[in-house]
């Protein structure tokens, strides 16, 4: 029972990051029409904005410490960050410690400006294309992205740690109840599910109760209709480009202490998230994030050693054979619309 | 009207002669012009560096290629003269090669073994490399040693640590420095046996591919021999990122020990989960949870962050070896000093054995007196040294493998930079992982010249 409630948290909280790059994915391809696959290049720039924000606090200036030595016998350069200085070490090191969950504040206006200037700079020209044209821009696009990313971050990975108070694990089984140390969980895989939750339930709500939002379904819906009611629906259609852009950089954020981020992290979630969408169906928001931790779930169920050892490499495929059965089933995935790519 | 006078034996005289007149140039010729690819008609030779400069090992490809860089000063008498001036053999004069000054190519591998072969075999044909060197994957390496074998080019493997690689895929072209998956377990179980006990249980996360397989099975073989029980084994994909689902169920299995055999990406990922989940924290069947890296890469390390602190893993070499260990590994500090003052920072163990590399073969052909792959690999096979950072060497001839100490090291729990994240522990003698070369099969098969 314990392995089960395991892999269920374990799904929650993987599906949770596929749902919300699915998420901003659907927004695109539901507001815009374009199939985005620089979309994985938006959650790899979120989290180097936490790399980025995490440097700029860091910023030093050095000491020499003639107690101890460098590695060629010189004293050593100690680095000692500016705001240790300003603030005091205590408060100097904490402000840097939290630098991950201020850089949710310092990422969503950078992400909005990244998705604005994309979409008028870049992807407008390809409304009226094939989509074809479309992924071959997009894809080049995030290429080009992460290769500019390489140039500044190097391509090892780059250690962002959770703050100190929600470092390591605690014994989630206890907490409901089960055996101590039965589900032991990290404090931070909770905090990044509940986030992902937050922002959803933000997005949603946004577009549901907010005229913006209403507009922008109207929009969805049939965009030569709102256009001849004189609402300038391009103008709110690139606001949500905007904001896709911002949800899939804050997913970023907030997954670096899962993983050290590197330039290619967007690459490995761009495949699965468009299985999701899929899955999902196309242009629909509830089934994006419903397909997401579905998939999340399953994914997590097909790692355990005793289904690796009934059934070998069933972890490496189980997402992409769900893809089948489910698409097989229902030709337009859990929650898709009618017409919608069926052109 | 004169008479023409055939007997047997003259016909057979006359042919003889003229079929050894007719012959005689013709072997003249192939032995000055073609007697084996690439030889250097000029006064430079050209040597070939395949190292990742795109991809996942990029970085590490970089460090490889400012030692490279660095080897080919030294070899042609610039700079401080790095480790020329403590290795043991005193064939390198700082003149290039056999006179020749050093030029070199660069390709990049991508880690992938079609891209690297590819860019192998560009720097063969079009720029007329004479010597192939590099990579920083097994697979890699077995593919591009194989193409070497086929063109007749000397391959001076680079960071490679799957058994195979002079293994079952040997070949009589190729030679490697670094040691292998069977050296680490070697090397690690006595301490971890010390450290942690006999009485434990390990579970073991694998990557997989081949280097994930050979690692797996040398650590268990090595732990097992000390007493240890192997509780699980499972295989994860080469493309996770996420291990979580690996890692959670890892705590409740019954094991007290994770061993990950993972490298790179891999390692840095699974090893931030395993800390996440708490196991350097937990108790299991009365008993510290521990885990264990079997390979170690100061490049890996700097990924991990502060998750490394206090696991144990085993390396090559390390840049601190001789002021730890002692005069022994005499090199080191030369290497360091050499490296330090052009780069910054000090050289990872990628770039070592890179430059090792370079200086062996080179230190080869001056002892062989020629480029001839056939003779350089005679210099090498049996080539007993010592000054290059390791201690005393073998390049062994039965499998082209080097046999020296191997380092056990732990992450560091207060490092003072980024380049001191891992310190040393032990150091196991090359006489505690040598094998028999019959082991893991294969052929070396015989050396080819490529004419």
């Amino acid at each position: 029972m314990d392995q089960i409630i395991l892999q269920i948290l374990n799904g929650l909280d993987k599906g949770s990051a596929y749902a919300l790059i699915a998420l901003g994915l659907t927004l695109i391809f539901g507001t815009l029409g374009v199939v985005n696959f620089a979309h994985g290049a938006l959650f790899m720039l979120g989290a180097f904005c936490a790399v980025t924000l995490n440097r700029i606090l860091s910023l030093s200036h050095t000491v020499i410490d003639e107690t101890k030595k460098d590695f060629l016998g010189n004293p050593l350069k100690v680095e000692v960050p500016y705001v240790q200085g300003w603030f005091g070490e205590s408060t100097g090191q904490a402000i840097i410690d939290w630098s991950v969950p201020l850089a949710i504040l310092f990422t969503i206006p950078v992400m909005i400006a990244i998705g604005v200037i994309m979409e008028r700079g870049l992807i407008k020209h390809f409304y009226k294309r094939p989509h074809a044209d479309q992924i071959l821009v997009t894809f080049g696009l995030a290429i080009v992205l992460q290769e500019i990313v390489k140039y500044y971050f190097g391509a090892n990975q780059i250690p962002m740690n959770a703050p100190q108070a929600f470092f390591g694990s605690f014994d989630f089984g206890a907490m409901i109840g089960m055996e101590p140390g039965a589900i032991i969980y990290p404090y931070w895989r909770i905090i990044y599910f509940c986030f992902a939750a937050v922002l959803v339930g933000g997005v949603l709500a946004f577009l549901q109760f907010t005229t913006f939002g209403m507009v922008v379904r109207a929009g969805m819906a049939d965009r030569e209709t709102v256009g001849l009611l004189g609402i300038n629906i391009d103008r709110r259609f690139t606001i949500m480009f905007g904001i896709a852009a911002a949800v899939a950089g804050l997913a970023g954020v907030m997954y670096t202490p899962i993983n050290p981020p590197n330039y290619h992290m967007g690459m490995d979630f761009l495949v699965i998230s468009f299985v999701v969408v899929v899955v999902g169906g196309m242009g629909s928001l509830p089934g994006a994030i419903l397909a997401g931790l579905l998939l999340g779930i399953l994914e997590s169920f097909a790692s355990m050693r005793q289904i690796i050892e009934l059934l070998p490499g069933i972890n490496q495929v189980v997402i992409y054979l769900a893809a089948i059965v489910i698409l097989l089933t229902r030709p337009r995935g859990l929650m898709g619309r009618k017409g919608v790519m069926e052109d | 009207m004169s008479k023409l006078d055939l007997t047997r034996r003259g016909v057979i005289k006359s042919g003889a002669v003229a079929g050894a007149g007719l012959a005689l140039p013709t072997i003249f010729t192939a032995s000055s012009a073609a007697a084996y690819v690439n030889e250097p008609t000029g006064s430079t030779v050209t040597l070939g560096f395949n190292v990742p400069q795109t991809g996942p090992y990029a970085d590490e490809g970089a460090d490889e290629l400012r030692a490279y860089m660095l080897a080919v000063e030294h070899l042609n008498g610039e700079g401080d003269g790095g480790m020329l001036n403590t290795f043991s053999s005193k064939a390198l004069k700082g003149n290039g090669i056999l006179g020749k000054k050093v030029e070199y190519v660069t390709g990049d591998t991508q880690t992938k073994p079609d891209a690297a072969r590819a860019s192998a075999r560009s720097m063969i044909e079009k720029d007329g490399a004479v010597m192939i060197t590099g990579g920083s994957s097994s697979g890699v390496a077995v593919a591009v040693q194989a193409l070497c074998q086929e063109a007749g080019i000397i391959f001076m493997a680079g960071l490679t640590h799957s058994n195979d690689t002079t293994g079952k895929d040997k070949k009589a072209n190729g030679f490697r420095h670094f040691f292998n998956s069977y050296m680490s377990g070697a090397a690690l179980a006595p301490i971890l046996a010390d450290r942690y006990g006999k009485d434990r249980k390990a579970y073991h996360l694998t990557a997989d591919y081949n280097w994930g397989y050979t690692t797996e099975e040398a650590v268990r073989t090595s732990t097992e021999a000390m007493g240890w029980e192997t509780v699980a084994a499972v295989k994860t994909p080469l493309a996770q990122t996420d291990f979580s689902s690996y890692v959670a169920p890892v705590l409740n299995s019954g094991a007290d020990v994770l061993v990950l055999n993972h490298y790179g990406g891999n390692m840095v990922n699974s090893l931030t989960s395993a800390v996440q989940f708490g196991l350097r924290a937990a108790q299991a069947n009365g008993k510290n949870f521990e885990i264990v890296v079997p390979l170690y890469s100061r490049l890996m390390a700097k990924g991990a962050g502060k998750n490394v602190a206090g696991i144990f893993g085993s390396t090559n070499w390390h840049w601190s070896l001789e002021n730890v260990a002692g005069a022994r590994y005499a090199g080191t500090n030369a290497f360091v000093k050499s490296f330090g003052e052009k780069y910054g920072f000090p050289p990872s163990q990628a770039a070592h054995t890179t430059y090792c590399q370079t200086l062996l073969y080179a230190d080869a052909c001056e002892r062989a007196g020629t480029f001839n792959p056939c003779g350089v690999g005679q210099a090498l096979e049996g080539f007993e040294f010592d000054g290059l950072g390791n201690g005393p060497t073998l390049y062994r001839a039965e499998d082209h493998q080097c046999f020296k100490d191997v380092l056990v090291v732990k992450g560091n729990e207060n490092p003072t930079s980024d380049f001191d994240l891992l310190e040393i522990v032990d150091v196991t003698p090359a006489a505690a992982v040598t094998y028999d070369a019959s082991i893991f099969g294969g052929e070396l098969g015989s050396c080819n010249p490529g004419a």
